[in-house]
């Protein structure tokens, strides 16, 4: 029975893959620079590996803002959040996946009166509106450096193609890293909490853990999307919406790919503490909002004029309404599973300490509201949190009380 | 990958061997008018007959080149402007062949006192030629210098226009010409300046293809 609530992960990321795999490469494989099948393979393979490696980070955020801690919750949370994607995706409103797994989480959240909290939302929030900005001052950036350097390079067209195909591939690579590492939270980001899978030994040398087999089965979805749906929008879709040479497309992915690294990197933020610079949330944006705001990034760079405003508004109302409608149907679904279906979708909450073992540099200093970071630096540690029934209140061994 | 730059390395060559062709087929058209004006008949054919074999192998070249840019799906998004710009500068090409083989084939009876004009109506056009190919090796290299070019291919349009209608009026002026002679020669006139007039065309085409270029 739990593998069948898995499912409904399995179908965010299938949906997750479909989408965001064109925002990629839709560029690229729409004007034929790189065959489909060539971008399909660079996406999955660097999917999967920006899941497993990177993909603990914006986790944790979710968790923190709910931590959906039975498999039936989770398999309502995640099926809602997919049901709102496709339904407001079926009338034409924008949507993004992360959106609504957050709405769908609060919605779990008021069912079952477990606490929010407010500063994580309050980030999660002030991220979404943030990354497309971010994404806009990338992309312009970039757009600058790249107009300088093509200006003088002296480059024959047909060698500039050539280059460009690399270019598309290795950021392509990097862009499916980075959304492998951001976006593996909102696939599989409500199932930690309740995750079936036991942390595994390979050849008594290392330890693959739980969390790490879960973003693994989520990262596989995202590819099966990537191969299976991914090239209809690529070809329909996503040219309709980005008219983009290969080489802006390229400058725009990027931009794009940076947002999602830095609102994923455990190592970036870890060297932004390090010195007593502030450090980035770890949060999973919205990756076709992000590429939007770098598009209106070099837009305005180029001096374009006739900015749809009515486009941005569209896209900001769905900063409001996706979140709502997805709580409503998390909300609603929740009550049948458990009163119709009879399914457990929350856990009786345990009070007592858990003790978790975490890596902290010795040589850094912790504030109390970074403290839960560095309580996940060792994924063991982070596992071993993520199965203690909600919510948990950890004690960091060594000097830091973290309040988990 | 290095395949892949191989595939491109050698597309290049084949553009470059092809606008090198107009070049060299503008320097026979020009020793084919010199020749013709002399009166140097068996070196002209010859001239000729290599320019006419040249533009069989520019045709050859173009169309290869056009066929890899579709088959191998390169430079998707300025493909098109690529290959309109190759097939209008082989229009040039065969402008200039053509009018020189007229040459062979009406044998026009041009007038010795308007020879020095004839050379510059035909040096002029060919200039413009020229210029036509650097602005499109710029195109493809760099794209600052377009311009440059564009504004030298007018220049060289304007000047040839302007030496076929004194070289017109100087013919029509004469009355100890018949009126079949005077519009034989108005038409050779007529010919050379449309080689220039073609440059022209093309390097304005090829001034909306480099601001579809820059990024």
């Amino acid at each position: 029975m739990e593998w069948f609530f898995l499912l409904s992960g399995l179908f965010l990321g299938w949906s997750l893959g479909a989408n965001d795999g064109a925002n990629i490469f839709g560029t690229a494989v729409g004007t034929r620079m790189v065959k489909f099948r060539t971008a399909a393979l660079v996406a999955t393979i660097f999917v999967i590996l920006g899941a497993v490696i990177s993909g603990g980070g914006t986790t944790e955020t979710l968790g923190q803002l709910g931590a959906v801690n039975a498999l039936a919750g989770s398999f309502t949370v995640a099926l809602m959040a997919g049901l709102t994607v496709a339904m407001m995706t079926k009338m034409k409103l924008p949507v993004s996946t992360s959106q609504a797994v957050v709405g769908a989480i609060l919605g779990w959240n008021f069912f079952t009166g477990s606490p929010t909290d407010y500063k994580a939302l309050v980030e999660i929030v002030g991220t979404w509106i943030f990354s497309p900005i971010l994404a806009g001052i990338f992309a312009i950036l970039l757009y600058l450096l790249a107009r300088r350097f093509l200006g003088n390079a002296r480059i024959h067209m047909l060698q500039m193609d050539a280059w460009t195909r690399i270019g598309l591939i290795v950021v392509g690579a990097f862009g499916a890293y980075s959304l492998g590492a951001n976006n593996i939270a909102n696939v599989m980001g409500m199932f930690v909490f309740a995750n079936p899978f036991e942390s595994v030994s390979i050849g008594g040398i290392a330890q693959f853990s739980g969390t790490r087999q879960l973003f693994l089965l989520g990262s596989a979805a995202i590819g099966v999307g990537i191969f299976t749906y991914s090239y209809h929008v690529m070809t329909t879709v996503g040219n309709d919406i980005f008219k983009l040479t290969p080489i802006l497309a390229l400058i725009v992915v990027l931009a794009k790919s940076l947002v999602l690294f830095v609102f994923a990197s455990q190592g970036l933020e870890r060297i932004l503490l390090s010195v007593g610079l502030p450090a980035l949330p770890l949060v999973p944006v919205s990756s076709s909002q992000a590429i939007i705001g770098a598009i209106i990034g070099v837009a305005l760079v180029k001096g374009r004029t006739g900015i749809n405003y009515n486009t941005i508004g569209r896209i900001a109302s769905g900063w409001v309404t996706t979140p709502l409608i997805a709580a409503a149907l998390s909300f609603v679904a929740l009550f049948f599973v458990q009163n119709v279906f009879e399914q457990e979708v929350v856990k009786q909450r345990d009070n007592s300490p858990t003790e978790v073992q975490a890596d902290i540099p010795s040589d850094v200093s912790i504030t109390p509201n970074k403290q839960y970071h560095y309580a996940t630096i060792n994924m063991t540690g982070f596992d071993a949190y993520c199965s203690k029934p909600y919510p948990s209140h950890g004690v960091v061994t060594g000097s830091v009380q973290a309040g988990l | 990958m290095a395949q892949l730059f191989t595939k491109h390395k050698q597309i290049e060559g084949e553009i470059d061997d092809f606008l090198d062709l107009i070049i060299e087929g503008g320097l026979l058209f020009k020793k084919g008018v010199h020749f013709y004006l002399d009166g140097r008949s068996e070196e002209f054919e010859a001239r000729l007959s290599d320019l006419r074999r040249l533009e069989k192998d520019a045709d050859k070249l173009r169309r290869s080149i056009e066929t890899k840019l579709y088959l191998r799906t390169l430079i998707p998004e300025f493909r098109g402007d690529v290959l309109g710009l190759l097939e209008h500068s082989d229009a040039v090409l065969n402008k200039i062949a053509d009018t020189l083989l007229l040459f062979s084939v009406e044998i026009p009876e041009t007038l010795e006192d308007l020879n020095e004009s004839h050379y510059d109506l035909a040096h002029n056009a060919i200039d413009a030629s020229e210029n036509m190919v650097k602005a499109i090796r710029a195109y493809f290299r760099d794209l600052s210098a377009v311009r440059d070019n564009v504004k030298q291919v007018q220049f060289s349009r304007e000047e040839t226009n302007r030496i076929a209608e004194k070289y017109k009026r100087d013919v029509f002026q004469r009355t100890n010409l018949r009126l079949s002679h005077k519009i034989h020669l108005r038409y050779f006139a007529h010919n050379i300046e449309s080689i220039a007039d073609e440059a022209e065309d093309v390097c304005d085409r090829l001034s909306i293809a480099a601001i579809k270029r820059y990024i």
